[in-house]
């Protein structure tokens, strides 16, 4: 499966991300610069990864997400091939209009970091689909901005539509619902809080991300 | 000759710390007065902070180098082989601890936050990767009207900071103590990567050079914030705040990716980073250490304000900025991927063979002096000192036994020092970069982090018991460097060096140079017998407010290797039915332990004193062990002895412990006793019995202590202590200290 | 010209950092306080003297990019 991660100055995930993903597939991913206005011919599967993309100055994610590659990853995605945010790369999707909702400030005002218990709440998607239904994983937080926030009408509509993915089984930020992981309507578009790129490994986080990951591959 | 240049008067030399003596040798050197900016240019170049003046008698007993050893003292940070890396080539781990108190205890979050970027700087300048950060914090007692704010505001800076920058803080210490209400101690550490044949040094600068500066650009921030860090507080300094910097983690990022960049690309003769002092200090040591002379045109520095004069832009502290010496036609290299990264780039001079550092603003020449008197001339001071007294040792027996041993574990287990420090570890990104595999908050007594794409591990430590160096100096200092090398060998790891960061009071006032040179003493004997040298550091003195100065803390932050990720330990792994095992002789130290101050209220007594053959035979017996794969768990002692190791060797196992207690040692001392060179072990019997068969071939003294089993910890069957309630207390500590802040807020 | 954008959360969505404010100053005793929001003040300095065509502009910068109007409301002031 071809992959790329997209670079904005201050990503810090970026590394990490390129490394889970060629653990599974075998294939390095193509790291594409902010700057870019295309992705690389062929591209699949598309990561925006977690960091402080411009510093988490404004919003978090607010100027990445207007960066030139952004309307290519709008394309991409339009396209129904997955594309999947974590931490700052789910801010980024939420900003750029691809993701319902919005990330707050964490309810305890508070940086997060420690292994959170998620409940898959979809194992019905291509990002999840080697998952069991209900499944309870561990998988690393690691934000100051992951209060996941939507109006009650859109929060009952993604909900009934399965678009709530990953639910946290002891809410760490004051999230809404104690979303931690939602799709879009087409179900190719993903973010989530949690890093699932940091549990890929038995040396490091445990191996609850590794399915995600997958998933994917299963589905290109 | 003229005593004072136009404008300058006797006041304006003593306010930039330069005494008689030392405007003496300037008048000297220059054979003539200096001005404004040459003043500025001494003072912080002369300042305690950049020179060392009362320490440097002394720093050089310390053990420097070793077969490991690639760079000692001297440079950024220190630099120490670590064998092949994943492509076979040799890597290299690049160290370096610095303090950053006094703008912590001014402005706590950016003087915390700055403390990071600054110590990594120190790191990335020389080629490497950071990929650890550590942190050893010291604050006053928990119920001191400043501290909660102190705690809450440093460690929201280092999280801040570090978080944003991607690198994981793995690790760490905090201590309270009254001893500190007044002066907090913010020791940050910094651990890198790289190929040990690509390291960059501030030597290499050759004349004709272009001088290139990248980063943020300067402003106003930190005029003096070297001097600050180099006088005494007193009830005015609050009033000081202006001086504190603002750090931009964002730019350091940006920054970090940038000069990898630029270092892959064999463009560069010499880099600095522009630290305390900034311009100043980064300029003059390439020049120095390159024998050279500079040349810098004031008017194309990249400028944050209008009207900044050149005293300014010298020594402004403007953070996030780095100075590079490029080879001849290489600038537009730094150009391009400066440009890239959306950084001010500019060549703001060049190296000449003059000797002299020549600025130029506006068209006039506005400084012209010799580079060598600023770093060679610049004092050294044989400070008088006497040895504090030694406080004599304290025999358990006149200590009185309590009546319920579990009781007294649970008090001291949620004590400040020993409680949980989940509250502050949890604002930290401990698993960025995906290679740590035991951090803070994982049953480990040192931080381990991979070596990307290897099999290999770093394990990295920092510790000091400020509260034994204040007993007794000479053992206290030992005792430091002797604990971090105990940390790493718990896990497996062969201790390689240390970087050190010596916080202490006024060096002016004998006792406190006494305190000094006795830790240093002490230091040196243990570098030296556990063949552990020190690799770089930082001294921070005046620590003192009102004449009241803290404990004498020479933090030590020390480095292993773990060879094999296969072949190592931690302390969460006992199962039931393990045979417990304590490597080393007990002999019930009380004295200025833990014990004694949290239940008997007092803090006398002796420090325990650190047998350094011991210490190494029971350590290297322990690794043998380890690697040998027969431990399902191991712990060092340290503070409140092998009843705490045990307590948190039972939370992190989820399993109960039974100890017993025999012999002639009072049954207090026997748990709580602070004595050194000790290790507990958990094994399957058949794996216990080869251990003590070890044991008596290698005459190592190895007993049996207890047995792991059960929901509490006992002693002797009785005195229980279930563990749901210790967890309960171990935990809640922190959380009800910060909590109150939380109140105090609403 | 210059162009004061103020940014503040929407109405209905929760906004610790004002409470947390209020909760501060209502323990120091300030007990008038009954509520908190913490919002954003942005500063532009914009060539040209044209006031609508500016607020055309800016109204626009601030849909695009200065604002979420997910979560937030904002005003502008020229002058």
């Amino acid at each position: 499966m071809k992959s790329a991660v997209i670079v904005f100055p201050g990503s810090n995930c970026d590394r990490d991300a390129h490394d889970a993903i060629e653990k599974v597939t075998g294939q390095k991913p193509a790291m594409v610069w902010h700057q870019e206005s295309e992705l690389p011919e062929g591209t699949q599967f598309v990561m925006v990864p977690g960091g402080f993309s411009y510093g988490d100055y404004l919003r978090c994610g607010a100027m990445a997400s207007r960066s030139a590659i952004m309307p290519a990853i709008v394309a991409h995605a339009a396209t129904g091939a997955p594309v999947l945010g974590v931490c700052n790369g789910f801010q980024i999707l939420t900003e750029s209009g691809l993701l319902p909702g919005a990330l707050m400030r964490n309810a305890g005002l508070k940086f997060v970091c420690e292994k959170a218990p998620l409940t898959v709440e979809n194992a019905n998607t291509q990002f999840t689909s080697r998952y069991e239904a209900g499944a309870q994983l561990l998988v690393p937080i690691a934000h100051h901005d992951g209060n996941y926030f939507a109006d009650t009408e859109t929060l009952d509509r993604i909900e009934g539509e399965g678009q709530v993915v990953f639910r946290y089984g002891r809410n760490p930020n004051g999230s809404a619902r104690d979303i931690a992981g939602i799709i879009n309507e087409q179900g190719n578009v993903m973010g989530m809080m949690p890093h699932p790129e940091r549990a890929v490994d038995d040396g490091h986080g445990g191996t609850d991300g590794l399915a995600l990951f997958e998933s994917l591959l299963g589905s290109a | 000759m003229t005593q004072y240049a136009e404008g300058i008067t006797a006041e304006i030399v003593k306010e930039h710390g330069i005494n008689d003596a030392e405007y003496a040798v300037i008048l000297d050197r220059l054979g003539r007065a200096p001005n404004l900016v040459e003043l500025g240019i001494f003072s912080v170049m002369w300042s305690e902070h950049c020179s060392y003046k009362s320490s440097r008698a002394h720093l050089g007993k310390l053990p420097t180098k070793g077969e490991k050893v690639i760079q000692g003292p001297g440079e950024n940070a220190g630099v120490i082989d670590i064998g092949d890396g994943p492509n076979g080539k040799k890597m290299a781990c690049i160290f370096k601890m610095e303090s950053h108190n006094h703008p912590s205890f001014i402005e706590p979050y950016q003087g915390a936050a700055t403390g990071v970027g600054g110590i990594l700087r120190d790191v990335f300048t020389m080629g490497a990767r950071p990929v650890a950060l550590m942190n050893a914090l010291r604050f006053g007692a928990p119920e001191h009207k400043k501290t909660r704010q102190l705690v809450s505001g440093v460690v929201a800076g280092i999280g801040g900071y570090g978080n944003c920058v991607g690198v994981p803080t793995v690790g760490g210490e905090t201590n309270f103590h009254a001893g500190y209400n007044g002066n907090i101690l913010v020791n940050a550490m910094a651990v890198g990567l790289a190929e040990a044949d690509n390291i960059f040094y501030a030597r290499g600068a050759e004349p004709g050079q272009p001088i290139v500066y990248v980063g943020s650009k300067t402003g106003r921030d930190g005029i003096h914030g070297a001097t600050m860090a180099s006088a005494e507080f007193d009830d005015q300094s609050e009033e000081k705040r202006p001086t504190v910097q603002v750090g931009d983690p964002f730019v350091e990022k940006k920054l970090i990716e940038a000069c990898l960049e630029l270092m892959a690309t064999d463009a560069i003769a010499a880099i600095q980073d522009m630290g305390a002092a900034g311009l100043t200090s980064s300029s003059v040591e390439m020049a120095d250490k390159g024998g050279i002379g500079i040349a810098l045109d004031m008017d194309k520095v990249p400028q944050r304000e209008t009207g900044m004069t050149t005293y300014e832009m010298m020594l402004s502290e403007s953070q996030e900025r780095m100075l590079v010496i490029m080879k001849p036609g290489r600038e537009d290299v730094a150009y391009e991927i400066f440009k890239k990264w959306e950084l001010d780039v500019a060549v703001i001079g060049e190296t000449t063979d003059t000797g002299r550092m020549v600025l130029t603003h506006k068209g006039e020449v506005v400084c012209d002096i010799p580079v060598a008197p600023l770093a060679d001339d610049a004092p050294k001071y044989e400070r008088p000192y006497f040895a504090p007294e030694v406080r004599a040792q304290l025999n358990a027996k006149d200590v009185a036994q309590p009546s319920h041993m579990g009781e007294v574990l649970l008090k001291i287990m949620s004590s400040p020092d020993m409680a949980s420090k989940a509250w502050i570890w949890k604002q930290y990104d401990r698993h960025v970069m995906a290679d740590t595999t035991a951090s803070s908050e994982d049953p480990s007594d040192a931080a381990i982090v991979r070596v990307h794409g290897t099999n290999k591990a770093l394990a990295i430590t920092t510790d000091c018991t400020p509260r034994y160096c204040f007993a007794n100096p000479f053992e206290g200092g030992k005792q430091a460097v002797a604990e971090a090398w105990r940390n790493l060998t718990a896990t497996g790891a062969d201790p390689i060096a240390i970087t050190d960061c010596l916080n202490f009071g006024n060096p002016e006032r004998e006792e406190i140079m006494g305190q000094f040179v006795g830790c240093i003493d002490g230091m040196a004997e243990a570098c030296a017998k556990l063949d552990f040298p020190v690799v770089s550091g930082n001294v921070s003195l005046y620590n003192e407010t009102n004449g009241v100065a803290i404990p004498p803390t020479p933090a030590i932050g020390g480095v292993g290797l773990i060879p094999d990720m296969a072949k190592r330990a931690h302390f969460g792994g006992m199962r039931e039915g393990d045979i417990l095992l304590v490597v080393g002789e007990t002999e019930g130290a009380l004295g200025a332990s833990v014990y004694l101050k949290v239940i008997e209220g007092r803090e006398d007594g002796g420090a325990p004193l650190v047998d350094l053959d011991a210490e190494k035979a029971h350590g290297d017996f322990v690794r043998g062990q380890i690697r040998a794969g027969r431990l399902s768990a191991c712990h060092d002692l340290s503070d409140g002895g092998l009843a705490c190791a045990a307590a948190d060797m039972a939370l992190a196992s989820d399993m109960g412990i039974k100890l017993a207690h025999e012999g002639n040692v009072p049954m207090h001392g026997y748990l709580f006793g602070e004595d050194q060179g000790r290790y507990l072990l958990a094994a399957a019997k058949e794996d216990a019995i080869a251990i003590l068969q070890d044991a008596k071939a290698d005459d190592v003294p190895v007993h049996v202590v207890g047995l792991a089993g059960g929901t509490a910890v006992t002693v002797n069957g009785a005195h229980p202590l279930e563990l749901d309630r210790l967890r309960a207390a171990w935990e809640g500590w922190m959380p009800a200290l910060m909590d109150q802040l939380v109140e105090a807020a609403e | 010209m210059k162009a004061k954008i103020h940014v503040y959360l929407k109405p209905g969505v929760l906004d610790p950092q004002g409470a947390a404010v209020a909760g501060a100053l209502h323990n120091m005793g300030y007990d008038e306080v009954t509520a908190a929001r913490q919002g954003k003040l942005i500063e532009l300095d914009l060539t040209g003297d044209d006031v609508e065509a500016a607020r055309k502009r800016v109204d626009e910068m601030c849909a695009k990019l200065l604002s979420n109007p997910v979560i937030e409301s904002y005003s502008i002031e020229l002058a």
